[in-house]
């Protein structure tokens, strides 16, 4: 049995302790936020937040977790509330088939709620650069984390 | 299944496993037809029911073959029947890919989801508006030209008061009406939706994780299960040590020859199981030497010519003419890479097959899995789910006959989801492509003569790539060769008068091939396009200034001017001589009619190029877009932006790598693809002509970063980039010849 606190609720799951959080998440807790994209920490279409930094679940052993909340997609917003990161992805209409999306808009929250001012599109491309795309939505997710900079109110 | 987020059958289990109803899916079939008078769901491409049907409650629900693979034509298509139909956009519900209810409008492919997709759905749609205005006509005791319609009520224009609705008409009874090929359409001044950007209704799902993916869908008592394709690929089972994996709990082997598979309840047990597996496989070493594909490719028998265009005596031409130019192209092999290995979910029992796939065919895969299951095809039922974009036939219609032929050995619904490696490794690819052009100049440097050569598979342009599944559990198949359509825009769009263009079409071809995104049209607008600057350098002129002496289309010299002046292009001779030091930059264009029989584009690169490093970055990328009337103005240029970003990646990046004996280019690591650094700014112009068909999006502009890259290379730095991927080491190659 391991303990987890998902979205802000603690779940007992009976799963093999070196499972990937990912799979504990998509297979045991019906979150589907994250996905599966590479299963090698190389595209981050699965990441969460871990105690608010970004991690990449398929590489991130269940056990490992600890007493860290971690945080989904679906954590952080919903259609009808989206969070201002995820407004920002809805107003670009940035997605096309979507499937990095869930890594954009965790690694964007991560990144936004680590620092002061907005950032530079310089700054953004860097803070994103180990998320893959292959539709290339990429012009609409810098639009995109430009946008939600500025609903959450960081000035210049 | 139907994708409109509020049609959706999905519900949350206590468990909070997300799981589709079961019994839902093989009846839902059977319940629409209950709608429609006890009879089947008509799918018959010409009947007005097989793609409308209009509600007691005033919805509507309009049934298309087309998917939309993160695209956008749910909304696009939406909005060519509201506005043919004259009813609310949010009234209409979306139900696409399901091979019981939709009609059968070929795969999703050669962008074509709005211009023959669409065109048929909203001819239906015109011919049902059609119909119901004369029926209130006769309701109305009024002419039908007195009548006018809005939002699914009709009535009298000089008495509005006098009214009938669509609900009162026809709510929930058929039309059984053939479409009319004439009923008139809209007068496109009258539009209020169609171009329109109106957002995409998939997107806040998407980026709040409600949406279900293919990925995330669920059958109850369903196992999980993972392929173990063989070391080689061309390799033959010889044993499977099952007691390797007996300390993994719920895991067993599933094996019919050399198909080789675990499944287990757990996914993270089924995984593990099939990296554990201890399996010996026979010694292959079929495919050729990597470093030797050109000669490979040369070498192969010729299985037929096609001649692409033959005018006047190009060969005669170049003889005599006072200069002669010859260059060779060539274009890497590619995969489609999509971000989400394929999915597929089965349940096989007496003989009928119930499958969830996210293919971009449904109606041709039934008949895929048919074969791999030895059942009729009508006996497969087929509902699409989102997969991740696939941008041609990638790994999903394998995974799902793999999905298919284990639910039937195990007796058990199963789902099969593909690791990295085998997406990588195992769809199917773009074949490698070599093009050789001559031409000859006259003594002012114009075109005398075009003679070119293309050598790529044969096509049989009706089957599909055999199946994984079928081959390696030695089911019978048909081992058609199908890469796509890739001898188009092998004629230049530029009329010469002394030109061919011959395609040797091979035999056999070292990769299973399939189409990925603009198959052959972007290795050959690449060919022509960069050769056409060859030309233009020979004789000293500007690279724009010289295809227009040779364009005549009206459209095109349109759309070329819009890019050139978009861009600010500084008219003059490539390549540019006044720069020193370690960063030079340069622009190049390109231009092309898609097939030479529709959608117009043209673009400019900019590039700046690193003489130390020989790394080419694209910084911006201009496009102007002539796709005739626009349906949804930001849906084009959302695939505007994917296409060339992506096309950027492949053109500079991308390469399958191979031994002997298999695919080595199995992550994002050893295939990597552009990163956010390295996106260029994409700028765009779309020229609307609401009065013109509409014709496709998804594919066209792909055609312009391999040549208008290479030409700015040219540009920038004197070097001619003939070899896509445009690699540091090839530019640095160039820079020391
Ligand atoms: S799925 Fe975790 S990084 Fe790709
Ligand atoms: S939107 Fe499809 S991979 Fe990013």
């Amino acid at each position: 049995m391991v303990t987890l606190t998902v979205n802000g609720k603690s779940y007992q799951v009976d799963v093999e302790p070196d499972t990937p959080l990912l799979y504990v998440l998509r297979d045991n807790l019906g979150l589907h936020g994250p996905k599966f994209g590479c299963g090698l920490a190389q595209c981050g279409a699965c990441t969460v937040l871990i105690e608010s930094k970004a991690v990449r679940s398929c590489s991130f052993a269940v056990s490992k977790v600890g007493p860290g909340k971690v945080v989904t997609l679906e954590g952080l917003g919903t259609p009808q509330k989206p969070s201002p990161v995820q407004q920002a992805f809805i107003d670009e209409q940035a997605a096309q088939c979507g499937y990095c999306i869930n890594g954009m808009v965790m690694q964007t929250t991560a990144f936004l709620a680590s620092r002061q001012g907005s950032p530079s599109e310089r700054e953004i491309r860097q803070a994103l650069q180990n998320n893959l795309c292959r539709c290339g939505t990429h012009q609409r997710i810098i639009a995109a984390v430009k946008r939600a900079a500025a609903l959450m109110g960081k000035g210049a | 299944m139907a994708t409109l987020e509020t049609t959706r059958r999905d519900f949350l289990l206590g468990t909070g496993t997300l799981v589709v109803s079961f019994s839902l899916a093989p009846s839902l079939a059977f319940t629409a037809g209950a709608q429609t008078a006890g009879t089947t769901k008509r799918v018959a491409l010409d009947q007005v029911d097989s793609f409308l049907a209009l509600h007691k409650d005033g919805t509507v629900t309009m049934y298309t073959g087309k998917v939309d693979l993160g695209t956008g034509t749910r909304i696009s298509l939406r909005q060519m029947v509201a506005e043919e139909l004259d009813v609310a956009l949010d009234k209409i519900k979306l139900v696409e890919g399901d091979t019981a209810l939709t009609p059968d409008q070929g795969p999703t492919w050669g962008s074509l989801s709005i211009q023959i997709g669409g065109v048929q759905l909203r001819q239906a749609a015109a011919t049902a508006r059609q119909a119901l205005v004369q029926m209130a006509a006769q309701k109305l005791g009024m002419p039908s030209a007195d009548l006018t319609v809005n939002d699914g009520v009709i009535f009298v224009r000089a008495e509005p008061q006098r009214r009938v609705s669509y609900i009162e008409l026809i709510g929930d009874r058929e039309f059984n009406l053939t479409v009319d090929k004439d009923a008139p359409l809209k007068n496109p001044k009258e539009h209020t939706i169609v171009g329109q950007p109106i957002p995409r209704p998939d997107i806040p799902g998407k980026v709040t994780g409600t949406h279900t993916y293919m990925q995330d869908f669920r059958v109850p008592g369903m196992l999980h299960a993972r392929v173990i394709r063989p070391r080689a690929i061309g390799a033959t089972l010889v044993a499977v040590d099952e007691a390797s994996i007996k300390g993994i709990k719920g895991a067993r082997v599933v094996r019919q020859q050399d198909f080789l598979a675990v499944v287990a309840e757990s996914e993270w047990a089924a995984v593990k199981a099939a990296k554990t597996l201890r399996a010996t496989w026979t010694k292959w070493e079929g495919l050729p030497e990597p470093a030797k594909l050109w000669e490979h490719v040369r070498a192969t028998k010729v299985a037929k010519d096609d001649v692409a265009v033959e005018r006047g005596d190009p060969k005669a031409a170049i003889a005599s003419a006072a200069r002669k130019l010859k260059a060779t192209y060539d274009f890497a092999i590619h995969t489609h890479g999509s971000m989400g290995p394929a999915c597929a979910v089965a349940d096989v029992k007496r003989g009928k097959a119930e499958i969830w796939s996210p293919s971009q065919a449904p109606h041709w895969l039934r008949k895929e899995v048919a074969v791999v299951l030895q059942i009729d095809p009508m006996d497969v039922h087929i509902q699409y789910l989102d997969g991740a974009g696939c941008y041609g036939r990638n790994g999903h219609e394998d995974a799902t006959c793999d999905a298919a032929l284990l639910s039937k050995l195990t007796s058990t619904p199963v789902r099969v989801q593909w690791m990295r490696e085998d997406e990588h490794g195992w769809d199917p690819k773009g074949p490698p492509t070599l093009i050789e052009i001559s031409a000859g100049l006259d003594t002012q440097g114009n075109i005398v003569g075009w003679d070119a050569e293309l050598w790529v598979p044969k096509a049989d342009i009706t089957e599909w790539p055999r199946t994984l599944a079928a081959t390696h559990a030695g089911i019978p198949q048909k081992e058609a060769l199908n890469p796509g359509n890739v001898h188009r825009n092998l004629d230049p769009s530029y009329p010469f008068a002394h030109q061919k263009a011959v395609a040797h079409r091979l035999d056999s071809t070292p990769f299973r091939p399939s189409w990925i995104r603009t198959p052959g049209r972007m290795q050959n607008t690449y060919a022509n396009e960069v050769f056409i600057d060859e030309c233009a350098a020979a004789a000293g002129a500007d690279p724009v200034e010289y295809r227009l002496r040779y364009l005549t289309d009206p459209r095109g010299i349109v759309v070329l001017r819009a890019a050139v002046s978009m861009a600010k292009w500084d008219a003059r001779p490539s390549p540019r001589r006044d720069q020193s030091g370690t960063i030079a930059r340069g622009r190049g264009v390109a231009y092309v009619k898609y097939e030479n029989a529709r959608t117009y584009v043209a673009g400019v690169a900019e590039v700046e190029v690193n003489r130390q490093t020989g790394a080419v970055r694209c910084t911006r990328f201009y496009v102007a877009h002539d796709c005739g009337q626009i349906i949804n103005p930001d849906g084009v240029r959302a695939q505007i932006e994917g296409q060339i970003i992506q096309t950027v990646s492949r053109t500079l990046k991308e390469e399958l790598k191979w031994n002997r004996s298999r695919v080595t280019s199995v992550d994002w690591a050893s295939y990597p693809i552009l990163r956010f650094p390295e996106v260029p700014e994409v700028h765009m112009e779309l020229i609307n002509r609401p009065t013109e068909p509409p014709w496709g999006v998804g594919e066209p502009a792909a055609c312009l970063p391999p040549p208008a890259i290479s030409n700015a290379v040219f540009d920038a730095i004197g070097v001619r980039l003939r070899s896509v991927p445009f690699t540091p080491i090839k530019v640095q190659a160039g820079l020391k010849a």
